[in-house]
C-alpha cells in the first residue's frame, strides 16, 4: 500500500515515444544544435491540459520548435484526477490519451516526446506542486507552457505558469 | 454494459458504455474576472431554491416554524417503520458484502492503489461522518436514555424510555441507556453511510460514471439520469447538505459559545455567535482553498490526534477499569439489546422509536449524500471488504469506545458521586460539566470547545467541496472560486437564519429530507448489488 505524500501525487507512467519523423531532420542543423543542447538545455517540459489542447497552440508549437532547435527531447506532462472527467473515466485512460498524443506531436513536428500523467486528489489546487515535482522527476531544464489571459484572481492565487516561473529552479517560458 | 479496453481503470473492471460526456452540460464562462464551470441546471436552480427557502423563512416566521415543526415529526411518526426497516437493511447489506464473494472487488479496479493511507482516510472519513455529532451527544445521550430508563414510570407510554425501561434498576438502566445509544451511533449510521459511499465509488472508479448523486441511479433511469430525473436528484442532494451544514453551524456555534462563557465569561450573543460562524467559516475557507491534503485531511488529522488526546485523558483520569470493562460490558449490551431495539413493528415505546431512533436514522440519512460523497471520494483502491469494515466496523466500535468512556464516565459520576451537575446542565454543556469533575478542567475543556470548532471546519469545508463537486457535474476541478462561494454561502446562510430565526425550522427541513433519500438509498442498494455483480473479482 502507498501512503501519498504531502505532494499527493503518484507517477503513472512514462514510456519514450522516440518516433523521429526522418524527413523533417536536417543533418546540418542537427551536428549544430546537438553542440548547442550540450551546453544549453537536455530535456523540454511541456505541460498540457488536454481539455484545452485547442487552447495550447502556440505553446506547443515553441515547445517543438525549441526542442528542434536544440535538438532535444519533449517530456508532456499531464494531471488528473483519479474521478472520472471529461478527458479520461480513469487514470489509465488519462495515460493512454496522453501517450497519444505526445505521439502525436513526435509525428507532427519529428521530435523525441515522452509522456508522463499524474494523478491528483485536487487537480485544482495541487497543479502547481504536481508539476514542480514533475519538473524533478523528467529531469528538465527549460519549461514551456502556456499561460491565460490574467485576471483579478491571479492576485489572489497566482497562476499556474506564474507560480512554476516564480518557483521553479529551472527556466520557465511563458507562452502567452 | 462492456469493457472498453481505454476505458478500463487500473486492472480488470466493468466500465459502462454511455454517450454522456462529463461536464457536456456544464457551462464553462467568466464572471468578470472569476471562471466558472458550473452545471447547467443544477447550480442553479440549487442556488434558487436555497436562496427562496431562506427568505420564505424569515418572512413568514411562524408558518415556517409550524409547516416544519408539523412535517418532521410526522413524518418520523407516521413511517418510523419504514426508516427503521430501511435501516435494518442497510446494515444486512453491508454485513452480507463482507462475507460475500462481492468483497473481493476493488474499488478502482483491481490494480488500483489506495489514494491515502489508513490513517489519513480513517481520520477523514470520522471527521466528516460524525465527530462534531460525538462532541454533542457523547456525555449527554447516555444520560438521557439512562434517566427516562431508571425513571419511574419507565415503559409506560408516556415515557421516553428504550424499549421497557428498567425503573428503580440502576445496572439495568445503564446497561440499557449505554445499549441505546450506542444503537443509534453504532453499525445502523455507518451502514448508512458506507451504502452511499459504497454505490457512489462503485459507479464513479469502476463504471466511469461522473461523481455526482445522479450516477448510482444508472441502473435504474438507464440514460435519462442524465436528464431531470437526475437533476432533481442532485439538487436534492445539495439541498440537504447545504442546509444540514448551516442549520449544524447555527447550533454549533450555540454550543461554542456556551462552552465560552462556561470556560472564559464570554457573554453568549448574537454578536458573538456571528463572530464564531464567521471565524469558522473563515478557517474553512483556508482549508479549502489550500485542498485536500494540505487542507482537509490535515486538519482532519489534527482533529483526529486531540479527541484521541481527550479520549485517553478520560479513560486514564476517569474511572479507568469502569471504562476498560464497561467497554466489553457495553457491546454485549447492544449485541443483547440490538434486535429489540431495531424491530420496526409493534414497537410499545413510541416515545423513544419514533422521537429518537426514526429521527436519528432521518438524521443520518439526510446527511449521507454530503458524507458519502466525501468517503468516497477518499477510498478508491480499497476492496469492498476493506472498505466496509473499514467504514462500518471500525468506526462503530470508535463510538462504543467513545461513549464508553464520556457517557459511562458522567453515569458513574451520578450513581457513585451523587455528582448532578451534567444532569442539571443546557445540553450543550453537559460534556463541559462532565470534564468540570475531572482535573485539568480547563484545559480539557479548552479542548474540547477547539474540538467543537474545527469538527466544524472540516465539515464545512468537505461539504463545501462534495456541493461543488455536485453542481460541477461531477468535476473536482472546477475552478477555486467556486468552492469558495459555497463555503461563504454556506455561512451567510446560518448568520441569516441565526439572526432572524429559523434554523429550528429549516433543520426540520433539512432532517425530512431523510424520507425521499430513504427511498433513494434503497434503490442504490438494487444497484450495489447489480453493479458490484458485474465487476470482475
Amino acid at each position: 500500500m502507498r501512503s501519498a505524500g504531502s505532494l499527493s501525487v503518484c507517477q503513472l507512467s512514462c514510456e519514450g515515444i522516440d518516433r523521429p519523423n526522418p524527413d523533417v531532420r536536417n543533418p546540418v542543423v542537427s551536428k549544430v544544435t546537438r553542440a548547442w543542447g550540450d551546453n544549453m538545455y537536455k530535456t523540454i517540459m511541456a505541460p498540457v491540459d488536454l481539455a484545452h489542447v485547442e487552447r495550447l497552440g502556440k505553446a506547443l508549437t515553441t515547445a517543438a520548435d525549441l526542442s528542434k532547435h536544440y535538438g532535444i527531447p519533449v517530456c508532456y506532462v499531464g494531471v488528473t484526477a483519479t474521478t472520472p472527467g471529461p478527458v479520461a473515466h480513469t487514470p489509465a485512460e488519462f495515460t493512454a490519451k496522453l501517450e497519444h498524443f505526445a505521439r502525436a506531436q513526435a509525428d507532427k513536428y519529428g521530435l523525441q516526446a515522452t509522456a508522463k500523467a499524474y494523478t491528483s486528489h485536487d487537480p485544482a489546487v495541487d497543479l502547481d506542486d504536481t508539476l514542480l515535482k514533475a519538473i524533478a522527476e523528467t529531469g528538465a531544464d527549460l519549461v514551456v507552457m502556456a499561460s491565460h489571459i490574467p485576471g483579478i484572481p491571479d492576485y489572489i492565487f497566482s497562476s499556474n505558469a506564474g507560480y512554476l516561473a516564480s518557483h521553479a529552479k529551472v527556466t520557465v517560458m511563458v507562452v502567452r | 454494459m462492456s469493457a472498453q479496453a481505454d476505458q478500463s481503470p487500473d486492472g480488470a473492471a466493468n466500465v459502462i458504455e454511455t454517450d454522456y460526456e462529463i461536464g457536456q452540460d456544464n457551462i464553462q464562462a467568466n464572471v468578470g474576472p472569476f471562471g466558472l464551470d458550473i452545471h447547467n441546471p443544477v447550480f442553479a436552480i440549487s442556488g434558487a431554491v436555497i436562496v427562496a427557502f431562506v427568505v420564505f423563512t424569515l418572512a413568514l416566521q411562524e408558518e415556517a416554524a409550524a409547516f416544519f415543526g408539523w412535517l418532521r415529526p410526522a413524518l418520523t411518526s407516521t413511517f418510523d417503520w419504514f426508516f427503521l426497516a430501511a435501516a435494518n437493511i442497510f446494515v444486512l447489506l453491508c454485513l452480507f458484502l463482507i462475507v460475500s464473494p462481492l468483497g473481493r472487488v476493488r474499488l478502482g479496479g483491481q490494480d488500483a492503489v489506495p489514494d491515502y493511507s489508513y490513517l489519513g482516510w480513517f481520520a477523514m472519513l470520522f471527521a466528516a461522518g460524525m465527530g462534531i455529532g460525538l462532541m454533542f451527544y457523547g456525555v449527554s445521550e447516555p444520560i438521557s436514555h439512562f434517566s427516562s430508563s431508571v425513571a419511574e414510570g419507565a415503559g409506560s407510554p408516556d415515557s421516553w424510555a428504550p424499549l421497557a425501561g428498567a425503573a428503580g434498576n440502576t445496572e439495568e438502566a445503564r446497561r440499557l441507556g449505554m445499549a441505546a445509544t450506542i444503537f443509534h451511533w453504532g453499525l445502523h449510521p455507518w451502514a448508512i453511510y458506507a451504502t452511499v459511499a459504497l454505490a457512489l465509488a462503485l459507479f464513479s472508479y469502476n463504471k466511469g460514471l461522473p461523481l455526482t448523486m445522479r450516477s448510482v441511479f444508472y441502473p435504474i433511469f438507464g440514460e435519462r439520469v442524465w436528464g431531470w430525473p437526475g437533476h432533481v436528484i442532485d439538487v436534492l442532494a445539495v439541498f440537504a447538505t447545504l442546509f444540514g451544514l448551516a442549520t449544524s453551524l447555527g447550533f454549533g456555534a450555540e454550543q461554542a459559545n456556551a462552552g465560552l462563557e462556561f470556560l472564559f465569561g464570554v457573554p453568549v450573543s448574537d454578536a458573538s455567535k456571528v463572530v464564531l460562524i464567521t471565524a469558522i467559516t473563515a478557517v474553512a475557507l483556508g482549508s479549502v482553498v489550500a485542498g485536500m491534503d494540505a487542507g482537509v485531511k490535515r486538519l482532519s488529522e489534527i482533529n483526529m490526534a486531540l479527541a484521541v488526546l481527550l479520549l485517553l485523558f478520560v479513560i486514564v483520569v476517569g474511572p479507568t477499569m469502569s471504562i476498560l470493562s464497561g467497554f466489553f460490558l457495553n457491546l454485549g449490551a447492544y449485541a443483547v439489546h440490538l434486535p429489540a431495539l431495531s424491530n420496526p413493528f409493534g414497537r410499545s415505546d413510541a416515545n423513544f422509536s419514533q422521537g429518537w431512533t426514526a429521527f436519528y436514522w432521518a438524521w443520518w440519512i439526510s446527511w449521507s449524500p454530503f458524507v458519502g460523497m466525501f468517503i468516497a471520494r477518499v477510498s478508491r483502491g480499497r476492496t469492498v471488504r476493506e472498505f466496509i469494515i473499514c467504514v462500518l466496523l471500525v468506526p462503530s466500535f470508535v463510538c462504543v469506545l467513545w461513549m464508553t468512556a464520556f457517557g459511562g464516565t458522567a453515569i458513574s459520576q451520578i450513581v457513585n458521586d451523587g455528582y448532578t451537575a451534567v444532569t442539571d446542565a443546557a445540553l450543550e454543556l453537559q460534556l463541559f460539566q462532565m470534564l468540570a469533575a475531572l482535573p485539568l478542567t480547563q484545559i480539557t475543556s479548552f479542548i474540547g470547545i477547539v474540538l467543537v470548532i474545527v469538527f466544524f471546519v472540516t465539515s464545512s469545508d468537505s461539504g463545501s467541496l462534495v456541493i461543488d463537486t455536485i453542481t460541477a457535474g461531477g468535476k473536482v476541478d472546477a475552478p477555486l472560486p467556486q468552492r469558495i462561494f459555497w463555503c461563504v454561502f454556506e455561512g451567510l446562510v446560518a448568520i441569516a437564519l441565526l439572526l432572524g430565526g429559523g434554523l429550528g425550522s429549516l433543520q426540520a427541513m433539512a432532517v425530512s429530507t431523510g424520507f425521499p433519500f430513504a427511498i433513494v438509498l434503497l434503490m442504490a442498494c438494487y444497484a450495489i448489488i447489480k453493479g458490484l455483480a458485474s465487476e470482475p473479482r
